[in-house]
């Protein structure tokens, strides 16, 4: 009904010049939920299940920040968006914000009017063979036919690789992660390159995942991170401290298990919203960081609910461990 | 009183009615597109997108995996744009030909007195015929992928011929200094065969004699060719390919993305070729054919003489609109990501530049010429057809 | 003397009746035929059982326990693992059919669509009854207008205390369907004023109607979703949130417009110059002679190409997959990346297949019957 009288509104009046210039959160507040770009389906980061809920950790950045602003985890509208329009989709106020595994890069950052608001994951451009062929580096890889898909840095980066090491390949573009998939396991490639959190998904999507290795070399660098539209900085804040809260509550240890445990710890209480004003600076409820926690959990669970070492997908934590465990997850300190 | 009629009339007037409705949807259009315009100069300015058509000179820095022309990373977008006018082209010519083929024989079959081979036909075309032609290219090419066997276990056909998953690979004839004359030759041996064909008809109209052209026709068009191509020492040798590590090298490669496009296109578009060549053939009437038994024509003679010519009549024009259509439908290969047009600079370019007004404009400009052109082939026809109609 | 006896009757020779005549006369008249009826015979035994072996004999059908009559049937539903991967895995899409009918709908919600899909099939049926009632364009009129408010009003909510649901949650075959009827009824009132503007004797009307029938015809239907869905949104100043299912529905009314005018152009090409001279001689303007004179006319004879038309666009309505709209062939992908069951896309495919056969082929039949009583109707 809204989209109806939105319409006829824009088709009498969007013609001459008229601008609505409202705060994304006042926008977000009146309508009720965030819109939140997604991935059109990319197991473990964002896809729905049977029931037509949307599950993974980027999708889970959009629920911290629903929690947050509306105190409600599952008031996010999700608009599942394709590589070539996630971009047109944020700049043109179709989303509030895109969480949709995005590489952070000056040329997004600075020439597209958006800004990235921090990294949920630290990916790197990889390779995956089959095992049988016998190749342990991509060095070896002179000739081999390539599958990648289209319109993702993964294009560019292999080119400049290959360029650099003159290394010869033939590459198969796809328009879906589906589709590439489905090509390097019929063996239309011998190569399939994408995010290494991409490969180990995909791996488990093949015939038989124990025929498959990934190579060590990682090409890339690809930290993958929500996005918002630039010139709103109380917006770019909430979404940049949605997502630190939830790294800084698996580094003091708080889950959504243990939410309402009252400590001595000054800087957990000052977390939880129970001690401090930092809320006021962001324009929230005291109890926005509560929220997040308690529905949608800390980055930890995060990630062993949606692609940890438990789940199908089975990814270690690596380098998106916190720094004080070996990785190099690191959130700014809540002061 | 009379000056009150005469405004009266004036306004109920036909033609100032006209004009004055005319001149309100000229504004109504010059408004809509002059804010529309307005509107878009405004938003790309402040989404701070290039204008212009400079892009097409800048360094495209992707990899295109088939193209007819030289192309590598290092090329311009526009390189790009020639790669996938000419990859479209490619698909359509060959789409069109088997499209044709498989029409003319399922059309055919489908008229059959076997009954098998008949009902084999109908099926066919209710199967392919109603199922959305992106869901077929998707199907064949997933399909393709799936029976075909790796490079290691190509299918070899007298070590020239290969076929595996990542495609056909058939031996390149290279041309050698020279080969230029073998094509002149043939060019040569056409123009001939046509005035040969003229002359002997000449001679059927004038003295009744019929002289079989055939002969003559095969001679000109090949072995003319032919004879020059040995008696310059054979100006050409063939590629061959051959497995060298991962894959075949060498040689001319067909990809499956072509393939599965080329496939489904005509497979699909046959469908509505072979209905149209059976109305084509069921309009013909009866009488027709009785008269041409009547005149003492041989069966081939009738068909060849009577039948067809006024089938065909009938069934061309609708089957020249499903060659536009299948050159449109060949767009639709930025689902499977064979680089014509659509994917490779519709797509892969427009995501890299972000330039929309341009790119989707160069692309919508080519399928208008396109489609201006197999126009002006269908008046033609329908010209000459309707004139042997009377 | 002779006595009459009543012999038996012979009977008729073996090849001139029954099956073996049926088969000599159908299957193998000629040497020919013979040939062409075993290479048929050979192709449908290659194709056909592997086939069926993959669908039915070698497939998973545990859908999981169920009662019926107080007895047990079945065993606990297959999973992606019980399932293997060398037939098809059919609890798959019973898990998944949701997603394949209603996308991301809410679930508590789907009473909604379901009563659209109920009322649908029950003016289909009462249409049907009607066709001989006097009133009939009465009624058809009513449902063509009345159908589509009531089934947008039930679909989209916020209005009577219906929650309201975003069109970000309208996917799988109910997007299909919507995208189709939106688009053939909106479409159908402006191909018909682009049809008039193009035999208007208006130089400037005809000239633009030309131009934009000729030119959305010229170019694929993708190129006009890209520029709806890239460009489109350009023209209008920001702030205007344009849906992105709006954005695909504009082009693909837009689209459908030009070929319905070309029906209806082709209709009313074949109304007899008489009908117009005499509706001017009765003296009446042109809006009356086109609807009450010409239009009833030209329309009527075309409804079998409109529906062909239509049946195109039902078709062409798989392409916003490539725009990022949720419709039932993106469900494939959307279904198979699941981690509890991924790599599913074959089966998937095969249900959306089928399912787009199913409309596309009863849609097709039902037009060439139209064809028929119509043709019919037009002979002396």
């Amino acid at each position: 009904m809204k989209q109806l009288v939105k319409f006829s509104v824009a088709s009498v009046l969007a013609l001459s010049a008229f601008a609505v210039q409202a705060g994304t959160l006042q926008d977000v507040q009146a309508n009720g939920s965030v819109k939140c770009g997604v991935s059109k389906g990319l197991a473990g980061f964002s896809a729905a299940d049977s029931s037509g809920t949307w599950t993974g950790i980027d999708v889970d950045v959009c629920r911290a920040v629903a929690a947050a602003t509306l105190g409600d985890a599952t008031a996010v509208t999700f608009v599942p968006l394709t590589a070539k329009e996630r971009f047109t989709a944020l700049q043109s106020g179709e989303i509030d914000m895109l969480s949709r595994n995005t590489t952070w890069t000056i040329t997004r950052d600075a020439s597209l009017g958006l800004n990235f608001a921090g990294v949920n994951y630290y990916d790197g451009q990889g390779f995956m063979v089959k095992a049988s062929l016998g190749i342990d580096t991509a060095y070896d890889l002179g000739g081999a036919a390539v599958c990648i898909q289209a319109g993702t840095t993964t294009e560019l980066n292999l080119a400049d690789w290959a360029k650099s090491n003159g290394i010869e390949y033939t590459s198969v573009v796809s328009d879906t992660n589906a589709q590439t998939t489905a090509n390097y396991d019929a063996g239309r490639c011998d190569v399939l390159t994408t995010d290494a959190s991409g490969l180990y998904s995909q791996r488990t999507a093949t015939n038989d995942p124990s025929e498959h290795v990934v190579l060590p070399e990682i090409i890339s660098k690809e930290p993958l991170g929500p996005v918002v539209r630039q010139g709103d900085d109380q917006w770019f804040n909430i979404v940049r401290w949605s997502l630190n809260a939830m790294i800084t509550a698996e580094e003091i240890g708080v889950t959504s298990a243990t939410v309402d445990v009252v400590s001595n710890n000054p800087e957990r209480e000052r977390l939880m919203g129970r001690s401090g004003n930092t809320h006021e600076y962001v324009g929230l409820s005291s109890d926005w960081t509560y929220n997040i926690i308690a529905q949608v959990g800390n980055y930890a669970e995060s990630f062993e609910r949606n692609i940890g070492l438990s789940t199908p997908i089975g990814i270690a934590r690596g380098v998106n461990a916190l720094w004080t465990n070996g990785g190099i997850l690191y959130s700014a300190p809540f002061r | 009183m009379k000056k009150d009629n005469t405004i009266i009339s004036f306004l109920n007037n036909n033609e100032t009615r006209a004009i004055a409705f005319q001149v309100i949807t000229l504004l109504i259009i010059a408004f809509v597109f002059y804010s529309g315009i307005d509107n878009l100069i405004a938003n790309i300015e402040a989404r701070e997108i290039h204008t212009g058509f400079a892009f097409l000179s800048n360094r495209a820095g992707f990899d295109i995996n088939e193209s007819m022309i030289a192309y590598t990373p290092e090329h311009s977008n526009l390189r790009v744009f020639y790669v996938g006018l000419i990859n479209t082209l490619v698909v359509a010519v060959v789409g069109i030909v088997f499209a044709t083929i498989i029409g003319l024989i399922i059309g055919i079959a489908r008229l059959s007195n076997n009954w098998l081979i008949s009902k084999l036909a109908g099926g066919y075309i209710e199967l392919f015929r109603n199922i959305p032609i992106l869901i077929q290219i998707l199907f064949w090419y997933n399909i393709a992928l799936i029976t075909l066997p790796s490079p290691r276990g190509s299918f070899n056909f007298f070590d020239s011929v290969f076929i595996n998953k990542r495609g056909i690979y058939v031996p390149e004839p290279v041309s050698e200094p020279g080969f230029a004359w073998v094509l002149i030759a043939f060019v040569l041996g056409i123009i001939l065969t046509v005035f040969m064909r003229r002359h002997f008809k000449k001679k059927h109209d004038e003295t009744g004699i019929h002289t079989r052209t055939i002969g003559y026709t095969i001679g000109l068009v090949l072995g003319l060719p032919l004879v020059v191509f040995l008696l310059l020492g054979s100006p050409m040798h063939l590629d061959y390919p051959s497995l060298k590590g991962f894959n075949f090298q060498g040689g001319k490669t067909f990809s499956p993305e072509f393939l599965a496009l080329t496939f489904s296109l005509s497979v699909y578009t046959a469908t509505y070729i072979a209905e149209a060549i059976r109305s084509g053939i069921e309009a013909v009437d009866k009488g027709q054919k009785e008269a041409a038994a009547a005149l003492g024509l041989t069966q081939a003679q009738s068909l060849k003489l009577v039948v067809l010519p006024q089938a065909l009549r009938v069934a061309i024009p609708p089957t020249i609109n499903q060659y536009l259509n299948l050159t449109k439908n060949s767009s639709l290969a930025t689902a499977i990501g064979y680089p014509e047009l659509m994917a490779a600079f519709g797509g892969t370019v427009l995501n890299q530049v972000g330039q929309a007004v341009e790119i989707l404009g160069m692309t919508m400009a080519v399928y208008l010429v396109i489609s201006l052109c197999i126009s002006l082939l269908l008046n033609i026809v329908n010209k000459k057809m309707s004139i042997k109609g009377r | 003397m002779a006595v009459f006896e009543s012999q038996e009757l012979r009977k008729p020779p073996i090849s001139q009746v029954g099956i073996v005549h049926w088969l000599r006369a159908n299957l193998f008249s000629s040497k020919v035929n013979v040939g062409l009826t075993l290479a048929a015979l050979y192709m449908l035994y290659v194709t056909i059982p592997p086939m069926l072996n993959w669908m039915i004999f070698d497939a998973n059908f545990n859908f999981g326990e169920f009662s019926f009559l107080g007895f047990e049937f079945g065993e606990v539903m297959a999973t992606n693992v019980t399932c293997g991967r060398s037939a098809a895995c059919w609890p798959f899409i019973y898990e998944k059919f949701d997603m394949f009918v209603y996308g991301f709908y809410p679930r508590d919600l789907v009473w909604r669509v379901d009563i659209v899909f109920a009322m649908a099939a029950l003016l289909f049926v009462i249409a049907r009854l009607v066709r001989n009632y006097q009133h009939k364009s009465r009624f058809f009129l009513a449902m063509i207008i009345g159908f589509p408010i009531a089934s947008f009003f039930l679909i989209a909510g916020g209005v009577f205390g219906l929650e309201e649901v975003e069109t970000h949650q309208w996917g799988g075959l109910m997007l299909t369907l919507i995208i189709a009827s939106v688009g053939i009824i909106i479409s159908f009132p402006i191909g018909v004023m682009l049809a008039l503007g193009r035999q208007s004797d208006l130089k400037v009307i005809n000239f633009f109607s030309t131009i934009y029938i000729e030119f959305i015809r010229a170019v694929p239907l993708i190129t006009i979703l890209f520029m709806a869905s890239f460009v489109l949104p350009l023209f209008f100043t920001g702030g205007v949130d344009f849906d992105k299912l709006l954005r695909a529905l504009v082009a693909i009314t837009l689209f459908q417009a030009a070929y319905f005018a070309e029906v209806v152009r082709g209709g009313l090409q074949a109304i007899p110059t008489g009908q117009y001279e005499a509706a001017d001689a009765i003296g009446l303007n042109y809006v009356q002679k086109n609807a009450l004179i010409i239009l009833p006319q030209a329309l009527k004879i075309s409804i079998p190409n409109l529906v062909g038309s239509s049946i195109s666009l039902f078709k062409d309505t798989t392409l916003v997959l490539i725009i990022g709209l949720m419709d039932m062939l993106a469900m494939v992908n959307m279904t198979a990346n699941d981690i509890h069951w991924m790599g599913r896309e074959t089966e998937g495919f095969v249900f959306v297949t089928m399912t787009m056969w199913v409309f596309l082929y009863s849609m097709s039949r039902y037009s060439k019957k139209l064809e028929v009583r119509f043709s019919t109707d037009h002979k002396n």
